[in-house]
C-alpha cells in the first residue's frame, strides 16, 4: 500500500498491462466521485488526467509487458479524490520530457499526457525514479 | 471489441464534413479505429477540403490529439484543408492548453467552418 492518509473510502488493484482493464479501473474511480458528488468539472479533469497516467504507466511504463502489472490506488473523502499509479518499468526523468508546446514540437503527435494532468489537477507528483504518479483533485467551487 | 462507423460523413458541395460519433475519444482502440477512419478520407477517397465536427465529443486524451495532428499533416501534404468545430469549452481548453489552437484552423461552428472554406 503506497497511499497512507485517511479515507472515507480506499481501494488497491493490481491490473495486467492492459488499457480495457485501466478504463475499468477509470470508470470505478469516476462513479465514486459522482456518489460523492463531485462536480462535472472535476470529474471531468480527473477523467482527463486517470486516461493520461494510466495509459502512460501501461504503454510508456510497462510498454505493454502483459507479465507486468500496474498498481492502482485511489481513496476519497468530501474534499478530495487522491490516486496513486505504479508500474513496472524503468522510470523516467521529467525534465527529459520535451515541451510540447515548443513550435519545434508543436507537430509531435506524442507528449502531451503530462502537460494536461498538471493543467486539470491540483497536485501532480512522480517518485524520484518515475514510475509512481500521484495525482489529487480537490473538490471544486462549482 | 466492435469495429464500427466511428465518424459520420457527410459531403456538402466539395466538402466533406466528418462527425465523431463517439461521446468518448479515450479508448486506444477507438483512437486507432478514428485515425484509420480520418486518414482513409484523404488517403483513400483523395479528399481535400475536410471539417471535423467535434459536437457529440465530451472527452478527449492527448493520444486522440495525436492522431488530429497526424491527419493535420496529412491533408496539408495533401494540398488539402482540415477545419476544426463545435468543439465544447471544456476539450477547447485541452486544444489551448497545449496550444494546439495555434496549430488547427478551428472554428466555433459548422456554418463558420463551411464559410469561406
Amino acid at each position: 500500500m503506497i497511499l497512507a492518509e485517511k479515507f472515507d473510502e480506499f481501494f488497491s488493484e493490481r491490473i495486467p498491462s492492459d488499457t480495457a482493464r485501466g478504463q475499468e479501473i477509470q470508470e470505478r474511480i469516476i462513479a465514486l466521485m459522482e456518489k460523492y458528488e463531485f462536480s462535472e468539472r472535476d470529474v471531468f479533469s480527473t477523467r482527463l488526467a486517470l486516461e493520461e497516467g494510466i495509459i502512460n504507466a501501461i504503454k510508456h511504463g510497462n510498454r505493454m509487458d502483459l507479465d507486468k502489472t500496474v498498481l492502482i490506488e485511489w481513496g476519497i473523502t468530501k474534499e478530495v479524490v487522491k490516486v496513486v499509479i505504479e508500474d513496472q518499468g524503468e522510470g523516467f526523468r521529467l525534465e527529459d520530457v520535451p515541451d510540447p508546446t515548443a513550435d519545434e514540437n508543436l507537430e509531435r503527435p506524442c507528449g502531451r499526457g503530462i502537460m494536461l494532468m498538471r493543467a486539470f489537477m491540483d497536485v501532480i507528483e512522480y517518485n524520484s525514479k518515475g514510475n509512481v504518479l500521484t495525482i489529487e483533485k480537490r473538490r471544486g467551487d462549482e | 471489441m466492435a469495429t464500427g462507423r466511428r465518424i459520420d460523413v457527410e459531403e456538402v458541395g466539395d466538402v466533406t464534413i466528418a462527425t465523431f460519433v463517439d461521446r468518448k475519444i479515450l479508448d486506444e482502440n477507438n483512437i486507432q479505429q478514428i485515425g484509420s477512419q480520418l486518414f482513409a478520407l484523404v488517403e483513400e477517397d483523395g479528399r481535400k477540403r475536410i471539417i471535423l465536427d467535434f459536437s457529440n465529443v465530451e472527452y478527449l486524451s492527448s493520444a486522440a490529439l495525436g492522431k488530429l495532428i497526424t491527419m493535420d499533416k496529412k491533408v496539408k501534404g495533401a494540398g488539402g484543408k482540415l477545419r476544426l468545430c463545435a468543439i465544447r469549452p471544456d476539450i477547447y481548453e485541452v486544444f489551448a492548453i497545449t496550444k494546439l489552437n495555434k496549430l488547427f484552423d478551428i472554428k466555433d461552428t459548422q456554418e463558420d467552418a463551411l464559410q469561406g472554406f
